[in-house]
């Protein structure tokens, strides 16, 4: 049996769980709308302004730096998954020693984004 | 397939494998979500108590029966759509963010070929999947077209991403130290009590404690939990929702942070192994809910952190703490 099958039987479950407790809930509820009740919740005021309006740059500058990041765990993985297959044929300062460069220069770019106050929230 | 069916030689329950895998999940599904269900009357008893109260004690013996009562009137309440919702994200919101949850439980393996699938990327999986969680809140928080959930939203995915890091490069560490992506093999490697936590004396602690910080601020817990501020953002990306669509929410955050601390014991306390003492189940389920309880503890003794010290301690701290902890484990692999 492929091993995929039982996550997709699981993710089945998990869907018929889901669907079964809102459906239920649709099933039991009330549901007498009024204008005040699907208006915009703030607090009981009037709402002001408009929601879609432009986010500050700090969050997509979070997004870049995480897919900086990120992509470096796509290397990662699969070299510490065969570490000690590849400790088998070749020396271990080898080895050790591309990752530690690989992860040295991971780590200057991470010092310039420090330096540049790419991680500076406020 | 007799009334009581005996784990057989090849770890299955049943003769057939899908099967196995069929009644394992629903198994395990049911099963989780009834603890993440009470795990709610457990912290608010726990809560109580540290604070000098008696918490819930209507329902039932010691308010036993609360989640039950909490259940049924979410069920009645009415499902209110606020007329400028994004209709089809909003609905799908709440049922996305507990199949994500419960997902993750495919990988986990609970005993010794007790597990529903036992994939070789176990670790990528269960890490990609409770990540996708992001996704369903950030869904919710636009779609709900309110300020506070969609700034909610947005904090949940910056500080997801943030913490992500950190989380990913601690769990290198079991990755380095066993050789493998299956989480079994990750298992079997501690077997004798050579937890990850505890053995290479350096790397493993520090690694077990970045993992389960940074799986504190992936499940929007207590230091971590400004998406949901409450004195700041009402009740962040649930505040437009109702009812059971709520609950659905908060039984997801429940069921994720008790899946997190089931990763962490299987990556780092030794899974269902426990050495001299044997091997089973309930060592499993004992170590998840002892990490689970520590979340709780966490979570009422701590305050929040602020957005930028947030921020801060993952970028500047966590991520540098991590490439070291990735070298310093290769290394310890090397010379041992």
């Amino acid at each position: 049996m492929n091993p995929y099958v039982p996550v997709a039987f699981a993710i089945l479950i998990a869907i018929v769980f889901s669907l079964v407790f809102v459906g239920l809930s649709y099933y039991f509820g009330p549901r007498r709308p009024t204008k005040t009740k699907t208006a915009v919740y703030e607090c009981g005021m009037p709402p002001v302004g408009t929601t879609r309006q432009r986010f500050s740059v700090k969050f997509y500058m979070v997004a870049v730096l995480f897919l900086l990041f990120d992509l470096e765990a796509v290397f990662l993985y699969p070299w510490a998954t065969q570490y000690s297959t590849l400790l088998d044929s070749f020396p271990g300062t080898f080895v050790l020693g591309e990752m530690a460069v690989f992860l040295g220069v991971l780590f200057i770019g991470w010092f310039y984004c420090l330096k540049r106050g790419a991680f500076q929230w406020d | 397939m007799n009334g009581a069916p005996p784990v057989a030689a090849s770890g299955l329950l049943f003769n057939s494998a899908p099967l196995h895998a069929l009644v394992l999940g629903l198994v395990v599904v049911s099963l989780c979500m009834g603890v993440a269900a009470w795990s709610i009357w457990y912290e608010r008893k726990f809560a109580a108590r540290m604070q000098n109260r008696p918490g819930p004690t209507e329902v039932g013996p010691w308010g036993l029966l609360q989640p039950i009562a909490d259940g049924l009137k979410m069920l009645q309440k009415e499902d209110i759509v606020p007329a400028a919702v994004d209709r089809p994200l909003f609905e799908l919101a709440p049922l996305l963010v507990v199949v994500a949850s419960l997902g993750t439980l495919a990988v986990i393996p609970w005993g010794d070929g007790l597990v529903i699938a036992d994939l070789h990327i176990g670790v990528l999986f269960a890490l990609a999947l409770s990540s996708l969680m992001l996704l369903p809140v950030w869904m919710a928080g636009w779609a709900s077209n309110n300020k506070y959930a969609l700034l909610g939203g947005m904090r949940a995915i910056a500080q997801g991403v943030s913490y992500e890091i950190p989380l990913l490069l601690a769990a290198t560490v079991p990755i380095v130290l066993a050789g493998s992506f299956r989480l079994g093999d990750i298992v079997e490697a501690q077997a004798g009590l050579r937890w990850f936590a505890l053995w290479p004396p350096g790397p493993g602690a520090v690694a077990f404690v970045l993992f389960f910080m940074a799986s504190l601020a992936e499940a929007n817990r207590i230091p971590f939990d400004i998406p949901e501020a409450e004195s700041e953002l009402v009740a962040g990306v649930t505040v437009e929702y109702t009812g059971m669509k709520f609950g659905m929410f908060y039984l997801a955050e429940y069921l994720h942070t008790l899946i997190a601390s089931a990763i962490a014991a299987t990556l780092f306390l030794g899974g269902w192994d426990m050495g001299p003492l044997g091997a089973g189940v309930h060592w499993m389920v004992l170590k998840t809910l002892v990490l689970f309880a520590v979340i709780f503890w966490i979570r009422w003794s701590w305050l929040r952190l602020r957005a930028d010290q947030l921020m801060a301690l993952s970028w500047r701290w966590l991520v540098p703490l991590g490439l070291v902890l990735v070298m310093a484990s290769a290394t310890w692999v090397v010379l041992a």
